[in-house]
């Protein structure tokens, strides 16, 4: 068949008009960010094609920084250490907008509803709860103690059922959970927890929080469905009076630490992995590592926890196997392994080597590394399956 | 009643004794070199890294603090040059600061310091 000359001339240009539209329609639950931690850059990154899609500028120091996913996995909003709360457009590639709302910040969390977005302020001590939309201030909960109302930093701030928020005061040794049924009304609950938590994490059901204490040997734990009954201590001296090793970084806490019916927890100032029983909380074993646990991961199935380590053993990596609750695999990673990220279902994990300038993807299955990306002094990475998973 | 003028001085002097600060901390430095205490340039850049990205992690990059407390020489100012080589050696117990001897000798310790009053040096990359 032949097209008459009009035809010909309409077909091309709807060829040209389609393919003048914007980029083709994808989804972003392959994608992730890359917090870039010296340039105050993120990279988006495709965990299907094992590449990075672009990076977003000006987000100001992420030399601590961290991210949580919108409810429909279309931003990230990353939280950074000059107290910058920053909602990044995977699909755009760019800021959507960007607020400085404290001095000095850690971390966030995204509210059961997705409404809502909490940021925790070490200065000044607090929450600050934001529209996930428009990131306009909507709640402000000073971390205020004692007689003469001093402000505690805050960490290990997590999203709870009912529209609620829970987190740790280093300074008080305190937990509290801020319920923002009404948001122009918190109401707040206090708990003790002990000296020095240094960070929290929510068992993947929302039912629990420990918070993790660095003054003391133990954790402090809360069943946020019988808040009545307060917190109490769990793996209470689990040092064994012995002495307690330098800790050259904290340790960070989150769901992640829980595979299948155990949880794995750092221990702090001691070389070992902390095995601990999430029906009873009980300690059902202990794993000898190479260092100071900074992470220790589980695969989503479970099945692996990937461990690494403060300095000087910064370089290396462990691969428990929780079946038998032995180390698999130790090997050196890169210079300076900051952080590790699976794949939604755990085909694959991502490490960031940060002096490397480089992120290796490793095979979950056979342990050997698969592909390696560029980044600029890689810390965090973030996958957006984070999006609907409580507690993160 | 203190007037412009008054604190126009007073600039000035803290200036001048800035500058003054500079020129001792510049002729210690040459004296420790001298002396073969100062880290070689590869491990000055060894050392600067290190507290950029791991002092960092609790310090800030830019040593605005964070778990730590901000190390700017602004922050640093009127503190015993004594008592910070202490706290980098033997830690701060009861505080997350660790003792860094084991990784550093007591001349990178000392240059660290040295650089932390002055106002540290970026990494160079």
């Amino acid at each position: 068949m032949i097209l008459s000359w009009r035809a010909s001339a309409a077909t091309l240009l709807v060829a040209l008009l389609a393919g003048c539209a914007a980029t083709p329609l994808r989804g972003t639950g392959d994608l992730g960010v890359v917090i870039e931690r010296a340039s105050g850059s993120v990279e988006i990154v495709d965990t299907t094609t094992r590449g990075v899609l672009g990076r977003v500028e000006g987000l100001g120091d992420l030399s601590h920084a961290s991210a949580v996913f919108s409810r429909d996995g279309r931003y990230a909003y990353v939280f950074g250490r000059d107290g910058g709360l920053t909602k990044v457009d995977l699909l755009a590639m760019r800021v959507d907008r960007r607020i400085v709302q404290a001095g000095n910040s850690i971390g966030g969390a995204i509210s059961q509803d997705g409404r809502y977005v909490a940021a925790q302020n070490y200065e000044p001590g607090g929450i600050k709860v934001f529209d996930a939309a428009t990131l306009e201030l909507v709640a402000d909960v000073p971390s205020a103690y004692g007689a003469e109302g001093k402000r505690s930093k805050v960490v290990g701030l997590a999203d709870l059922p009912g529209e609620r928020f829970v987190y740790s005061l280093l300074d008080a040794g305190e937990i509290r959970v801020t319920d923002l049924s009404d948001p122009h009304e918190p109401k707040t609950q206090a708990f003790p927890a002990g000296r020095q938590p240094y960070d929290g994490l929510v068992t993947p059901d929302g039912r629990y929080y420990l918070s993790g204490l660095f003054g003391e040997d133990g954790i402090a734990l809360l069943d946020t469905w019988h808040p009545e009954n307060g917190s109490r201590r769990i793996m209470d001296h689990y040092g064994r009076g012995e002495e307690k090793l330098p800790v050259y970084k904290m340790p960070h806490l989150r769901g992640w630490s829980v595979a299948g019916r155990r949880a794995y927890l750092p221990a702090v100032g001691h070389h070992e992995v902390l095995v601990v029983d999430t029906a009873t909380w009980k300690e059902v074993g202990r794993v000898p590592v190479k260092g100071q646990p900074v992470f220790a991961i589980a695969r989503p199935d479970g099945r692996q926890v990937w461990v690494n380590f403060a300095l000087p053993d910064n370089g290396w990596v462990q691969v428990i196997d929780t079946d038998s609750g032995k180390v698999v695999k130790t090997f050196e990673a890169g210079k300076a392994i900051l952080h590790m990220e699976f794949t939604p279902r755990g085909e694959a994990v991502w490490l960031s080597a940060r002096d490397d300038d480089r992120i290796t993807i490793y095979d979950t299955a056979t342990l050997q590394p698969l592909a390696t990306l560029p980044a600029k002094s890689p810390s965090g990475i973030f996958f957006t399956s984070r999006a609907n998973r409580i507690g993160f | 009643m203190t007037g412009v003028n008054d604190r126009a001085q007073r600039e000035d002097e803290s200036g001048a004794m800035r500058k003054v600060m500079v020129i001792v901390i510049a002729l210690a430095s040459l004296e420790a070199a001298a002396a073969g205490e100062l880290p070689d340039a590869a491990r000055q850049a060894e050392l600067t890294r290190l507290v950029r990205e791991d002092c960092g992690s609790c310090h800030g990059m830019r040593l605005t603090g964070g778990l730590g407390t901000p190390l700017t020489a602004e922050a640093l100012r009127g503190k015993p040059a004594e008592a910070l080589v202490a706290t980098v050696t033997y830690g701060h117990p009861g505080t997350a600061m660790p003792p860094w001897r084991t990784m550093l000798s007591e001349a990178d310790i000392r240059w660290i310091v040295t650089q932390l009053t002055a106002g540290f040096p970026e990494m160079k990359r």
